[in-house]
């Protein structure tokens, strides 16, 4: 039997996931007055996207990118995160509170001004204003722990939430864990007034670029949608499911920072592809990787292609830039893979790619304060559905959501229920002593890679789907899940996390295959060859999910 | 097989194992050399290798994730 940890740990605030989003809510939170843990897969001083660094940071500073807040929402919102289903209020919000942020994080000693001055460039489309601040994230997971310790908030390293504990009326009341710490696994409750879910984007769910290995993921590959499947089961509505969204960069080498590379999409001759530069622009990149992620594929298909970063005209100093700027965005490992190949920048074009679909901006339902519609139950950063703006919207919307919980935690009494007999802690010890105990059981890899066919033959971006291919695919995934329940084994703590990281991701691929049926028409890169159209009467009309009596429920709401 | 730790050069300080965003380590007792429990997952980040006080660490990358590259057709 898996044990549980008998000391129940008690905080006004519960933050799940130390990354960017989770640590900016846990510092507002500590600032507002309450007792603040940190539940953490990992160790915040290197977690989630942000690990090692980042590159832009979207924001609105008032005179220097833009003179008004409505100018710089328009660039926000004809951009790469911002463009899409979101609401308007929300993007307002993110960014009237956005160049607070930014001065903070410098004063606490991210490097918000590299070269002493607010740099706006790359992501940038020509003659327009811009809206994202170069930066140099390098110390950011460092510097925000910091921070965090200062106020007292309690980092529980090791520790991936499995659960949101809710009481009779559906109020959050805590969570429970898993404790990898040793290799013997041990369940954590947490008792708490409100919870804040940060737990990032949903990688592992579509296969990889080198479709054999699990982990090489443009974003972090621990982030595997473990707080969009618990908010889910605790009632949380998810939206926005249904919209693939892709990311691209280097083939076969899968990592952000297309937009830190100072280049020209080109063709073999060295031709550009796209329509905004012609020539290596500092100022610009080449935004072509963020807006026609398909001209990859659809040059693959009609015989110009492949499509290669081409860098060979960029000047000296611009090319030095750019390698600093892979080096702030935390992209070392691109550089050093470059070097042992004897990749020369200066003669040779480095092939790009479209990678796999990944939930980013596509997930929790929040309002303006970061609430879900489950009491105590608050969420930001990139696990957010209605809302994107990466780093900086998990920095920024990380902070409002932690006010706003403590404010309602530091109102309200510790509920006085038995969280150790509760219903979904006795459920999750009898699932992992299951898997604990059984011998000569299935690897959680296997899993993994089963949703992962499953979700790129039957709901991906390459064959369109249909009535047919997604009703089957939710068939033989419901079909897979149960198998697996009665199959899988596991040797450790580790093994016990991975396990659960592939049920979550069956669970959220359950979800895309019934919110992409209800969702008769084409539009991005949602293709139905059934419905070949884009439904102007859906335009801006959002789809959100949810699960009453154990069964999914569908609403449509528009965008606010 | 990454990381790879150089054992001559570790102290065994396990900050590695600490902070590896994917628990390739697994759990590690200091004083020894961290194992490397779980390299298929590493993400490459270089985390380990850029926080090792003893520059003891490198990472390996596996040769299916070439980067393909070429020179411009003339």
């Amino acid at each position: 039997m898996v044990k549980i940890n008998e000391k129940i740990l008690e905080c006004d605030v519960l933050v799940v996931g130390g990354g960017i989003g989770g640590l900016m809510a846990a510092i507002a939170a500590a600032d507002g007055g309450a007792k603040v843990i940190v539940a953490e897969k990992s160790d915040t001083r290197r977690s989630g996207s942000g690990t090692t660094g980042n590159d832009h940071f979207n924001c609105y500073i008032p005179g220097v990118n833009t003179d008004s807040l409505d100018e710089c929402l328009k660039e926000f919102r004809q951009s790469m995160v911002g463009k899409g289903n979101y609401d308007v209020h929300i993007q307002r919000l993110f960014l009237d509170r956005s160049f607070e942020v930014v001065q903070d994080w410098h004063a606490w000693g991210i490097n918000m001004q590299p070269h002493g001055e607010w740099e706006f460039n790359g992501h940038a489309f020509p003659g327009r204003k811009r809206c994202f601040l170069k930066y140099d994230g390098r110390n950011q997971k460092a510097v925000l722990t910091n921070e965090a310790k200062k106020r007292g908030v309690v980092i529980e390293n090791k520790c991936p939430i499995r659960d949101f504990i809710v009481d009779d009326e559906g109020k959050i009341i805590g969570a429970v864990g898993i404790s990898i710490k040793e290799t013997t696994p041990e369940l954590k409750i947490f008792r708490a007034k409100a919870v804040v879910s940060c737990t990032g984007n949903t990688s592992r769910l579509y296969p990889s670029i080198t479709p054999p290995h699990l982990f090489n993921t443009a974003h972090c590959p621990n982030c595997s949608g473990n707080g969009r499947a618990a908010a889910y089961r605790a009632g949380a509505k998810l939206v926005n499911l249904e919209l693939p969204n892709t990311h691209a960069g280097p083939r076969y080498f899968e990592r952000c920072g297309k937009a830190t590379w100072i280049g020209v999409l080109s063709d073999p001759d060295g031709k550009a592809v796209g329509p905004f530069v012609t020539k290596p622009d500092k100022e610009l990149g080449d935004i072509t990787t963020d807006i026609w992620h398909g001209v990859f594929n659809d040059k693959f298909r009609d015989g110009t292609g492949p499509v290669y970063m081409n860098c060979t005209e960029t000047n000296p100093e611009d090319m030095e830039y750019m390698l600093w700027g892979l080096e702030c965005e935390g992209d070392t490992s691109v550089l050093e893979a470059m070097d042992r190949q004897e990749i020369d920048l200066k003669k040779h074009m480095v092939e790009f790619g479209q990678y796999n679909p990944m939930l980013i901006g596509r997930g929790i339902e929040i309002d303006a304060s970061g609430a879900t519609n489950v009491h105590g139950l608050y969420c930001a950063g990139d696990e957010v559905g209605n809302f994107r703006s990466d780093m900086a919207g998990a920095a920024v919307m990380g902070r409002i959501a932690g006010e706003s919980a403590a404010a309602q935690a530091t109102a309200e009494a510790f509920s006085d229920v038995d969280l150790e007999n509760h219903k979904t802690v006795k459920d999750l010890q009898a699932l992992c002593t299951a898997l604990m105990e059984r011998e000569n059981g299935d690897s959680w890899k296997e899993l993994n890679f089963a949703v992962q066919q499953i979700m790129n033959d039957y709901a991906g971006i390459i064959i369109p789907r249909s009535e047919n291919l997604l009703s089957t695919g939710l068939t033989y995934l419901t079909n897979l899940e149960a198998n697996a329940a009665d199959a899988i084994g596991c040797e450790d703590s580790h093994e016990l996390m991975r396990a659960m990281d592939a049920i979550d991701l069956a669970l959220l691929g359950k979800l895309i295959f019934v919110t992409a049926l209800e969702r008769k028409e084409s539009r991005g890169l949602h293709r139905r060859s059934d419905y070949t159209f884009t439904n102007p009467l859906l335009d801006d009309m959002m789809l959100t999910i949810r699960q009453e009596d154990g069964e999914p429920v569908l609403e449509w709401r528009k965008g606010q | 097989m990454p990381p790879i730790i150089d054992k001559k050069k570790c102290s065994g300080c396990t900050l590695c194992a600490q902070i590896c965003p994917l628990d390739v380590f697994g759990p590690a007792v200091p004083g020894q050399v961290p194992a490397v429990r779980y390299p298929d997952e590493c993400w490459h980040c270089r985390a380990c290798v850029i926080d090792c006080p003893k520059g003891a660490i490198e990472i390996k990358y596996p040769l299916s994730y070439m980067m393909l590259h070429r020179d411009v057709r003339k």
